[in-house]
């Protein structure tokens, strides 16, 4: 087939990020947001949307969006308030959802990343908080085909911060990048756990123009943008599904526009099992939500909150830091400010032992056997104690680098055993000056050939006796040190 | 033992604590304030059944008060009516006014306060639900200042207007109930502590008939367009608080000539939004539709509500519809800003206003059912008071010549309800 004159496409992509904020109870009643999953024990007449229930908005979850929105940098309304968006849909309790509408808590924040170490900017619309709706269990199928649906409304109520960001984006990668950059900056801040089932959920708006279009900034006219039909991606659920359904998404409009074919604009469901995204409906109605004024929650004055509130010091700026302050490479930075956690742990390591020595064994050692496993620190976050230990036994010349890393760690990690057993049943114990100083002589007793050639300037010779006092030693002997007394006796 | 002029959807007794100011009283409920175990229905067939799983923040507090509640009253269905005839069990007819209805939505509750079946009872206004039935019924009705109450276990019709009050034979009964009721609640956010707001609760105390010096404002617009026994009524009153040493004025507000239309049409759009969890899923008859969840609800949501209930959730949607909100619902926002702002400057130069509470005596039985506008227009009084979020007191002002009860609606500044008790005990 004759390939017609390829064109030259670009991809722009803008999100939405629910998020939901970590806070002990729901965002307008006094229900926790954990806990029991036995269905529908997590609830109260409000989370319910019981007739004559009324909302009373939980300011930790407004807090956790101020830090969220100085985080982004983002500007803070002197006032926020709420509105209902009206639909229905058995998993909303009240056949409406109380959301925010023309004052969001957020509104012209960005976010820096890097991807393909290119630093990148993306611009954030608007943040604004809602409440969870309820899940849904479709029993004996699909949505479609289920016999019956069970509604579980634990969920329902709990706080959501709906991240909208400006169609920045120009490939599948950098929406991963600024999604892995947005979940370490909302773990930093303390407001999210990436560990809660459902809580970070995408959808993403993806539409493809001629490449021409887009400008040397990376700058896409509004009229050009408004004329491209876009399909809305939903049912993305992390960062690596995202990259993947949107370079499906992004191929799949380029071969309909590459063959002569319109895009539909269309809602399409990202189906994670089979790698593609499907077509929801064919014919899509324009929604009218006839957003109004929540009535029953008042204004909230937060003019002074960005001010009053404070946040945790962020991945960026605390990378610099560790560079200036413990004197490390980019690479180490990077890897020790990876996570909060990871970063926490480090500093902890590095106030109690030398910070070069603490570098090497949380961004190397650790991190590079964790990630060897398949594991995070997250893993092992009740046993930083134990390898707290293990440092400490390095770092006071009990056991060798070499064991500590090689035996020690590996048995700790894989058998779950604590380092100062392990040392003392593979008997990793340095061994003592005397003994040592014994092998030494043994060594050059037992290999008069080996003396021999030393003396006659044989470099080999001496790493021939450092061999064998070490396996005398058991390999607990500290080489260098094996070295030394092994000249000074040769001398 | 139920009413004969049907005033109680529910008569199961309630028992409040043991002694507290309440003690000895009967306190009926409107069927749209939430008790716990007791079934709530707001007069809609939708909610037949339903039993609350927890108790409105003022039924905890009548409680708490001492009260007995007698049972749980009839009312238009969700509070959607000036006659009670909307609910879907039954009219009730006026025990003051034989073969005439005894007002909306709270019609039960005045009702059995008029009969002397109970003591006193719980309505809910949201545009004149109280004051109505208390004037067609001849008792006393209070309208509380928005957020002194709170509204938490109230069904909701119109969130942004309205409030519970109470009804009593007397205005110092009504101004007792109001001091147990009032005050702020955690569960509701649009509550508000009127000591922050210049005064305290001592209601009761305040009914002490005391008008000397009291300045009375009558806006003409509230007066002009009433039935004319109903004026002839009114002025009487007036003329009986002048010589206990009030005096009057005649004020303008020229803004309610818009009122009606305006709280119609945020009331609706309210309704339509607050209404809309009744799909069928948890409440409302369950028949074994056909069909997918979309077309199941719609059956469930054309039997459960009555005509009166579906024409304002119908209307309701549609002013909040896209291309349709500016022309509707932020016009009569815009309405109702202006009427706050009228309601203000008559304020400023009188204690309090002064109009009849209705502009017609009570309708008979039937009469107005299939005419919605002529009972929209008969809260031409009432419903600016809920657009200006003020308090308003209904009191006996006297009867027409064929004994139908007039009511004298007074309306005060907000968290002014000390002022407008003392002016009404003048008369009641
Ligand atoms: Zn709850």
């Amino acid at each position: 087939m004759a390939q017609a004159q390829e064109r030259e496409l670009a991809v722009v992509i803008g999100l939405e990020v629910h998020v939901q904020l970590e806070t002990a109870t729901k965002i307008f009643c006094g229900c926790s947001t954990e806990g029991s999953e036995e269905p529908n024990t997590r609830t109260c007449p409000v989370c319910l949307g019981l007739p004559g229930a009324l909302p009373v908005l939980n300011e930790g979850a407004v807090e956790a969006a101020v830090k969220v929105g100085k985080a982004i940098n983002a500007d803070v309304p002197e006032r926020t308030r709420f509105h209902r968006k009206n639909y229905y849909y058995p998993d909303l309790p009240k056949n409406f959802q109380i959301t925010q509408y023309d004052a969001p808590i957020c509104q012209d924040g960005e976010l820096e990343f890097t991807v393909e170490s290119q630093r990148r900017t993306v611009g954030i619309e608007r943040a604004h908080l809602e409440e969870d709706p309820g899940s849904l269990q479709h029993k004996g199928g699909s949505i479609d085909t289920a016999e019956y649906t069970l509604v579980d409304y634990n969920r329902a109520g709990t706080p959501l911060l709906e991240i909208v960001t400006e169609p920045d984006f120009r490939a599948a990668d950098e929406v991963r990048a600024f999604l892995a950059k947005l979940e370490e900056v909302l773990e930093y801040l303390g407001v999210f756990d990436p560990e809660r089932d459902g809580s970070l959920r995408i959808d993403a708006n993806l539409s493809v123009v001629e490449a021409g279009e887009v400008g040397d900034d990376g700058h896409i006219d509004d009229d050009i943008l408004e004329s491209a039909n876009r399909t809305e991606v939903k049912n993305i659920s992390s960062h690596k599904g995202a990259e993947k359904a949107l370079a499906y998404e992004a191929q799949r409009q380029k071969n309909a526009i590459q063959r002569g074919r319109a895009v539909e604009q269309e809602t399409r469901h990202w189906d994670e099992s089979r790698g593609i995204t499907v077509s929801m409906r064919s014919k899509e109605e324009e929604k009218d939500y006839r957003y109004f004024r929540e009535a029953d929650l008042p204004p909230l004055e937060v003019a002074d909150w960005k001010e009053r509130i404070d946040i945790p010091e962020l991945p960026d700026a605390r990378r610099e830091r560790f560079r200036e302050e413990y004197d490390l490479s980019d690479e180490a930075a990077d890897k020790l400010t990876s996570t909060k956690q990871v970063a926490d742990f480090f500093e902890d390591v590095a106030s109690e032992f030398d910070a070069n020595l603490a570098a090497t064994w949380v961004a190397d050692n650790l991190l590079g056997e964790l990630n060897y496993r398949d594991m995070a620190i997250t893993d092992v976050d009740h046993r930083l104690d134990e390898i707290k230990r293990l440092v400490e036994l390095v770092a006071t010349d009990e056991i060798t680098a070499k064991n500590a890393r090689e035996t020690v760690l590996r048995d700790m990690l894989d058998d779950g055993t604590d380092p100062d057993t392990i040392a003392e049943e593979e008997g990793l114990g340095k061994t003592d000056e005397g003994a040592v100083q014994q092998a030494v002589e043994d060594a050059i007793e037992e290999n008069p050939d080996a003396v021999e050639d030393y003396h006659a300037g044989e470099g080999g010779a001496i790493n021939f006796l450092v061999g064998q006092v070490m396996q005398k030693t058991g390999g607990s002997a500290d080489p260098g040190d094996v070295n030394q007394l092994l000249r000074e006796e040769l001398e | 033992m139920s009413t004969e002029y049907n005033g109680y959807v529910t008569e199961e007794t309630i028992e409040g604590t043991e002694d507290g100011p309440l003690a000895g009283k009967t306190v009926a409920i409107k069927d749209n304030i939430s008790t716990e175990g007791v079934p709530t229905t707001c007069g809609s067939a939708m909610l037949e059944g339903y039993v609350p799983p927890y108790d409105a923040t003022v039924v905890s507090r009548v409680k708490e008060a001492g009260g007995t509640i007698p049972g749980k009253t009839n009312m238009d269905e969700f509070g959607m009516g000036t006659t009670n005839e909307t609910s879907a069990f039954g009219s009730v007819e006026n025990p003051a006014a034989e073969g005439h209805v005894p007002g909306g939505s709270s019609g039960g509750s005045a009702a059995v306060v008029a009969a002397g079946d109970a003591d006193m009872a719980l309505g809910s206004d949201t545009g004149g639900s109280v004051r109505c039935p208390a004037a067609f019924c001849g008792v006393v009705g209070i309208k509380p200042t928005y957020g002194l109450v709170s509204r938490y276990g109230l069904v909701a019709y119109a969130n942004s207007l309205e409030q519970i009050g109470p009804l009593a034979p007397t205005v110092e009964e009504a101004a007792e109930l109001l001091e147990v009721i009032a005050g702020p609640d955690e569960h509701d956010g649009t509550t508000r502590d009127a000591t922050d707001h210049g005064t305290d609760y001592d209601f009761a105390a305040a009914a002490d008939g005391d008008v000397d010096g009291l300045s009375i404002g009558v806006p003409t617009e509230l007066v002009e367009g009433a039935d004319e026994e109903v004026v002839e009524t009114f002025w009487d009153a007036i003329d009986e608080l002048e010589a206990q040493g009030a005096s009057y004025h005649e004020v303008e507000l020229p803004s309610v000539e818009h009122a009606v239309e305006a709280y119609y049409v945020i009331a609706m759009s309210e309704a339509s939004s607050n209404l809309a969890r009744f799909d069928g899923v948890r409440y409302g008859p369950s028949p074994d539709y056909e069909g997918n969840w979309n077309e199941e609800f719609a059956k469930v949501r054309e039997e459960g509500f009555g005509p009166e209930v579906k024409r304002r959730v119908l209307l309701g949607t549609y002013a909040l519809s896209a291309g349709y909100q500016d022309k509707y619902y932020k016009k009569a926002q815009d309405a109702r800003a202006w009427v706050k702002q009228d309601f203000d400057e008559a304020l400023s130069e009188a204690d309090v206003l002064a109009s009849p509470t209705m502009p017609v005596p009570p309708f008979e039985l039937g009469e107005s059912l299939d005419d919605p506008l002529k009972m929209y227009l008969a809260d031409a009084n009432t419903t600016p008071v809920n657009l200006a979020n003020l308090p308003a007191i209904s009191v006996p002002a006297g009867e027409t010549s064929d004994g139908l009860p007039v009511g004298l609606q007074l309306v005060g500044p907000a968290f002014g309800e000390k002022t407008i008790i003392r002016a009404g005990s003048a008369l009641a």
